[in-house]
């Protein structure tokens, strides 16, 4: 037995090695190390985890399991709150929920509750464990907008409980941000994104692709000529900012969401797939965010010189702690206090060089963050040839602007109530970053369950 | 999967397929345009709607082959069937918008360079069938090379063709019948232009010169084609505007062309070593000079 008050280590693939490669960083815990973790967990009576945990998992419910070697019982404990298990194991910020709650994090280290979860939807899935399916079919039907973390876990949610459910997905490929946002070194498409798409449709749930609402149909027609009875949106943000800086338009400068795109959904970095990328050889990834980590991540693995520029000092970088840690193991090269300020092209338009200007913090903001401002004449240029811009993401307005009678904010975010998800119009629900604006994938699956359970006691009522 | 009903080469270079899309087909207005996708494997590709039966539940798409992805488009046969086929993206043409008996008192003239003349045809189409009868010219090299010329006379006003080495219709660019229909004593209200970038630029400086409002078609970059990505940037007036949803269709006098242009050889050497790749099958080892190889 180790340190009783330090976490289990978990298996990584070493950093010069997987600097190269797009194979999965975290290696997750064996059973001998999951059971291991599992006793360090104190089983609390009233346990905080719980509350930390956005779906309110029975965290020590599936850890008792776990302890006793049961993980198909833990498998269908953890199956009562979440759709998507080996998912969140994956990428949920578990410092700042969970774990952040856990009594055992007191006077040492949380229990590794995210690895757990993991390692019990790993195993699951390598016994061919399938989720629970509903008993009976109530003949209601009801559309999810998105297949994203929001629209997964309402459509099973609806379908566990009878529903006749239709996702209608934008791209070609199911999955939403878990498909073309993170990379495939922090969440496998194949082994995990694939598997837990095909548990959900195994609840009877159907995914149609290709389909873009507000364009190839909309709201309106799928309430009153495709028969729906109710609608969720789970639309996410997808619409990337830019800075508005001088030469941002030039060759080599590109969203995150472009560059992610390109290389998680389209394979660019495969040689068997068509899509081209820029791989660039210096790249600058423009702020501080888990978007900005991943992009700057994969820049690396396709062989480039990679600068994250964030314009405050490390202790406010949005990122996971975690993130931040494995990008610096495996050699991204973190510029901070600076702040772009003009990108420099060549003749034929292509960058070679982002102007910048050093950065110290001021007075605290708005956001209570110390303000960063420029110091005179610090003014120096970076040498790069390619620029990622990862400043966060809106909500898209081609749902909202095409439906009648839905409110949105100023933010151009889908204006819900956050206990049911109901919307300014009737029968129509939504949740996830399109209500919120970019946020993480368990606040979205938390979203998409609270609306499930608003449309069940919207579709009963009409019923009385 | 999206199944091809009619595939036709039009020209040696340009072919034509009718695919079954019906959701896009109940959709889709002039303007508009869809994204397509082979296979797994395969790349994104945004093409413009040359026709669409609603009814039928059928798309038109015409296109050249530029790249490895549209020279593969071009080997599928009849009854061969895409794996993904989305749309409609984009807005549609302004005037779908307007009130048609404002739309009567105008006089439109549509441009079209190439396979340009692909997404002309639909509004033009769209304008007769509401009693609105525009004058189209048709631009090509040469005379092999005009596409869609019956279908485009059953619905134009006056149709005037013309190719750069005289060997049909009028002798010229289309620029050089914009300014002489204007000569010969003829006013236009707007002017639609879709064709090669070069076309529609030289268009415009035209039309700037003879006070003709005109509206151009962009197709840039993009991967998505709803928003997500922003590679279609284009710079109109002083805004950054995003063809995929913006677009994308907007006044070609406030384009910035120059940039426009520059955008559309971002991927160009990673296009080249794919194409030659996929032409040359085993024998294309890299190397050669002509794409920079492989490495």
């Amino acid at each position: 037995m180790g340190d009783v008050l330090k976490k289990v280590p978990v298996r990584e693939q070493d950093a010069k090695v997987r600097a190269t490669n797009f194979e999965e960083v975290c290696l997750g815990y064996n059973k001998e190390e999951a059971v291991e973790e599992a006793n360090r967990c104190l089983t609390c009576k009233n346990a905080k985890c719980v509350k930390g945990c956005p779906v309110n998992i029975d965290i020590p419910g599936f850890i008792k399991e776990v302890k006793e070697g049961n993980f198909a019982e833990a498998y269908k404990v953890i199956g009562k709150s979440s759709s998507l298990p080996a998912v969140c194991g994956r990428v949920c910020p578990q410092e700042s929920q969970c774990e952040g709650q856990c009594i055992r994090g007191i006077k040492g280290e949380a229990v590794s509750i995210g690895k757990l979860e993991r390692f019990v939807a790993d195993w699951a899935k390598e016994n061919g464990i399938k989720p629970e399916v509903a008993a009976e079919k109530n003949g209601h039907k009801i559309a999810v907008i998105g297949s994203g973390p929001a629209g997964l876990t309402c459509a099973g949610d609806l379908a566990k409980l009878g529903y006749d459910v239709t996702i209608f997905e934008a791209l070609h490929q199911p999955g939403g941000v878990l498909v073309y946002g993170i990379p495939e070194f922090r969440l496998p498409k194949d082994k995990v994104v694939k598997e837990e798409i095909e548990n959900v449709k195994s609840l009877g749930v159907k995914i149609e692709t290709n389909v873009i609402i507000g364009k190839s149909t909309t709201i309106d027609e799928l309430l009153e000529k495709e028969g729906f009875e109710a609608v969720f949106i789970g639309s996410g943000a997808g619409l990337p900012m830019f800075m508005g800086i001088p030469g941002e338009v030039s060759n080599g400068v590109f969203s995150a969401n472009e560059y992610l795109t390109r290389s998680n959904l389209m394979k660019a970095f495969r040689e068997d797939h068509d899509t081209p990328i820029k791989t660039g050889k210096k790249v600058a990834v423009i702020g501080g965010g888990n978007v900005a980590m991943d992009a700057a991540r994969t820049a690396l693995r396709l062989g480039a010189e990679v600068h994250i520029v964030y314009r405050r000092s490390e202790s406010e970088l949005p990122a996971r702690v975690e993130e931040v840690h494995h990008a610096k193991e495996e050699g991204v090269i973190f510029d901070l206090l600076t702040n772009p300020v003009e990108i420099l092209a060549d003749e034929n338009g292509w960058v070679k060089g982002m102007k910048c200007v050093r950065m110290e913090l001021g007075e605290p903001d708005a956001s209570g963050r110390r303000r960063p401002v420029v110091i005179p004449d610090s003014e120096f240029i970076l040498d790069v040839d390619t620029v990622i811009m990862s400043l966060g993401t809106s909500p898209n307005p081609l749902i909202s602007s095409t439906t009648i009678g839905l409110d949105t904010n100023k933010r151009k975010c889908i204006v819900a109530d956050e206990e049911t998800g109901k919307t300014t119009k009737e029968a129509v629900y939504a949740g996830g970053d399109a209500v919120t604006g970019a946020a993480t994938v368990i606040l979205a699956m938390g979203a998409g369950k609270a609306a499930a359970k608003g449309i069940d006691e919207f579709i009963k009522g009409k019923a009385e | 999967m999206y199944k091809i009903l009619k595939a036709e080469k039009l020209n040696e270079v340009v072919y034509l397929m009718v695919v079954e899309a019906p959701r896009v087909a109940q959709h889709c207005e002039p303007g508009q345009f869809i994204i397509v996708k082979k296979d797994d494997a395969g790349e994104r590709i945004p093409l413009t709607i040359c026709d669409y039966d609603r009814e039928a539940g059928t798309i038109t798409i015409v296109f050249q082959p530029i790249g490895a992805s549209t020279e593969k488009f071009a080997a599928m046969k009849e009854g061969d069937a895409f794996e993904d086929f989305v749309g409609p993206l984009g807005c549609p043409s302004e005037f779908v918008n307007e009130d048609i008996e404002e739309l009567k008192k105008e006089k439109i003239l549509f441009v079209a360079g190439g396979v340009g003349t692909a997404p002309v045809y639909p509004q033009v189409k769209w304008l007769h069938e509401h009693g609105i009868d525009a004058d189209v010219i048709v631009g090509a090299k040469t005379k092999d090379l005009i596409i869609l010329e019956k279908e485009m006379e059953a619905v134009a006003g006056n149709l005037y063709i013309t190719t750069d080495d005289g060997s049909y219709g009028r002798h010229g660019m289309v620029t050089k019948v914009i300014e002489d229909l204007v000569a010969e004593g003829k006013t236009y209200t707007r002017c639609v232009a879709i064709g090669p970038m070069i076309m529609m630029k030289f268009c415009c400086l035209t039309t700037k010169k003879l006070n003709i409002p005109t509206i151009v078609s962009m197709n840039p970059i993009m991967v998505d084609g709803t928003g997500m990505c922003g590679a279609c940037r284009v710079i109109v007036g002083d805004e950054v505007k995003f063809a995929c949803v913006d677009g994308p269709e907007f006044d070609g006098h406030l384009i910035d062309w120059n940039l426009a242009m520059q955008r559309q050889q971002m991927y160009k050497t990673e296009e080249g070593r794919a194409l030659l790749k996929l032409r040359e099958g085993d024998t294309h080892h890299g190397g050669c000079g002509n794409c920079g190889g492989d490495e």
